[in-house]
């Protein structure tokens, strides 16, 4: 990923950051022991081995490993839409699993946007943006009027009448993002979101999260394959390594935020980016 | 215009190959002299039809056969679409009900119309009913596998927002079936159809099914033919009713657009 280099001064990146993670009150999100095997017909894999982390809240932490290594496992693991076969996920103090049951107050906390969109295609983007308030009973008219509000938020105004497939892929993703954000969720889990957009739309993006994050007070937790997005975007990174995951390293990024491209061409941003890449390589 | 031309197709070439084939048809007859009471001239068969077109038993009947098809449509939508639904939900009921809805389809209805008429009588009941059982196999198969072919990345959105078992199924198992349940209606609408004329044929009092074998006893080959002019077109109108639902109930849906897709162009 390049930037467009030396039109702008990169902003001064300083040791003292305006958003101290996890300075407030408690952790929005706890693992503890928590563990993954799936049941497979050959035995089972083992995709998570026991794992402990804490996010903070307002904090972003962004999920980084290589393929295969259990990014999403945990993130559906956060989300509740996976049981660990082992230990307990926590959210906003809450657990999250009582026996097969989840807790409802917990689950009200949490937004997801996936890799793909996953709009359904016979609801208008007002429709599908307001889906989650439907499904909490808010009534029509105040739904479609927070779903125009997010459809400006993310910029896809004009486009709230069209069908899912009359917009590009970096729309849809745009109203996915305006999905999660409708019930004004505490915490944003996002697997790869803009994995699919190419590296201009994905920039964008990526400073559009980031605005919303400042804007929203949200904690997010964020997967990617790409260094510099998780460099740019992360109050910490957590490196995991394949096969049972587990967490390999944790890096503090103490750049100001909010943080523009024009950082990614800084000599301190780089360099965080080279030496991740050779923790990468060195994994195998 | 060419544009105007490749939307409407069907509306030059449908007449144009009705015309030719009715050509081929009359040079045959007059060729190799085929009598009139085995194969009747094709205009002789318009001017019968036309005079048909008169007959108000031709009417009755039309109403006979519509209403029936339409009766036992219906319940085989119900039946299909309520039936698919349940099954496609319930994993044990599918496996349970299996045998049995396949066994409504392999038993020969001819020997259910025996039955049906020695329980219930020549009137419309037993035809309602081998329409009904004719066309809600479809409906019912395509509504299960529509149901259970709910994309993944969708469940997880419903599941994400913590949705209730009938708000998944309102909000995303229904709509996402809805194409498929719409073709399994299409070839219901048919089915149907063709269960309330074959019923009437084999036992009836009334409707165009008898009607045709009310000219085939009096060695009417151009009234049959009349008939079976009227036959296909009311058959076409039904078929085109259920065609025309998927404008009205999924415009968002592939086989919608890419129809829309076409017009603007030029
Ligand atoms: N439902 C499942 N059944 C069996 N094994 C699974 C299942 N889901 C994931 N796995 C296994 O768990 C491991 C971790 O998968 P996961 O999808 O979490 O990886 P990932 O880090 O998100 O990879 P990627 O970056 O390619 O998306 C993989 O080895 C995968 O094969
Ligand atoms: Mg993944």
């Amino acid at each position: 990923m390049t930037t467009m280099s030396g039109a702008h001064p990169p902003s001064v990146p300083t040791s003292a950051k305006v958003r101290t993670p996890g300075a407030s009150t408690g952790n929005e999100i706890e693992l503890v022991g928590v563990e993954k095997r799936f049941e497979i017909t050959e035995g089972s894999v083992h995709a998570v081995a026991r794992t402990d982390l804490a996010v903070g809240q307002r904090e972003f932490i962004v999920l980084l490993g290589p393929s295969g290594c259990g990014k999403t496992t945990i993130l559906r693991m956060m989300s509740g839409l996976l049981q660990p076969s082992a230990g307990m996920v926590k959210v906003g103090g809450r657990d999250l699993w009582r026996g097969a049951q989840r807790d409802q107050v917990a689950l009200q906390n949490l937004g997801i946007v996936f890799q793909e969109a996953n709009l359904f295609p016979w609801l208008s983007i007002e429709k599908n943006i307001a889906l989650p308030l439907k499904l909490r009973r808010v009534d029509k008219a105040q739904r479609l009027a927070k779903a125009h509000e997010l459809c400006k938020l993310v910029g896809i105004t004009g486009f709230e009448k069209r069908w899912p497939r009359e917009l590009s892929g970096g729309m849809r993703q745009r109203a996915a993002i305006a999905r999660a954000l409708s019930y004004d969720p505490q915490i944003l889990l996002m697997d790869e979101p803009f994995g699919a957009l190419d590296a201009m739309t994905r920039d964008q993006m990526n400073l559009e999260i980031q605005r919303i994050w400042m804007s929203s007070g949200c904690t997010i937790v964020f997967v990617t394959h790409s260094i510099p997005e998780a460099v740019f975007l992360a109050d910490r990174i957590i490196l995991l390594s394949p096969r049972p995951g587990r967490i390999h390293s944790i890096t503090e990024i103490s750049f100001e935020q909010p943080r523009d491209m024009a950082i990614q061409t800084s000599p301190e941003f780089q360099d965080i980016v080279r030496s991740l890449r050779r923790e990468l390589e060195a994994m195998g | 215009m060419k544009h105007f031309v490749r939307r409407h197709l069907a509306w030059f070439t449908t007449p144009g190959l009705v015309i030719v084939f009715g050509i081929v048809w009359h040079l045959y007859i007059v060729i190799f002299d085929v009598s009139g009471f085995i194969l009747p001239k094709p205009l002789d068969v318009v001017v019968s039809y036309f005079e048909l077109l008169g007959d108000s038993r031709l009417w009755e009947a039309t109403g006979v056969t519509v209403f029936e098809t339409l009766v036992g449509f219906f319940f085989a939508a119900v039946i299909g679409i309520g039936g698919g639904a349940i099954l496609g939900k319930v994993a044990w009921l599918e496996e349970t009900a299996r045998p049995f809805v396949i066994a409504t389809q392999v038993v020969p209805k001819v020997a259910l119309i025996s039955l049906f008429v020695l329980w219930f009588g020549f009137g419309s009941f037993p035809k309602v009913l081998i329409a009904t059982i004719l066309a809600f196999f479809p409906i019912l198969t395509n509504t299960l596998l529509g149901v259970k072919s709910v994309d993944l990345g969708h469940k997880d959105v419903m599941t994400s927002l913590n949705a209730g078992r009938w708000e998944t199924f309102k909000t995303l198992e229904f709509p996402s079936a809805l194409p498929a349940i719409i073709a399994g209606l299409e070839v219901g609408i048919v089915l149907a159809y063709i269960g309330a004329i074959v019923g009437e044929f084999l036992a009836g009092q009334a409707g165009l099914g008898f009607l045709t074998i009310d000219y085939q006893n009096a060695f009417d080959v151009s009234g049959l033919f009349g008939v079976i002019v009227q036959l296909t077109l009311v058959g076409f109108i039904m078929y085109l009713a259920i065609v025309g639902l998927r404008r009205i109930l999924i415009p968002w849906h592939e086989s919608v657009i890419v129809e829309k897709l076409r017009q603007p162009v030029g």
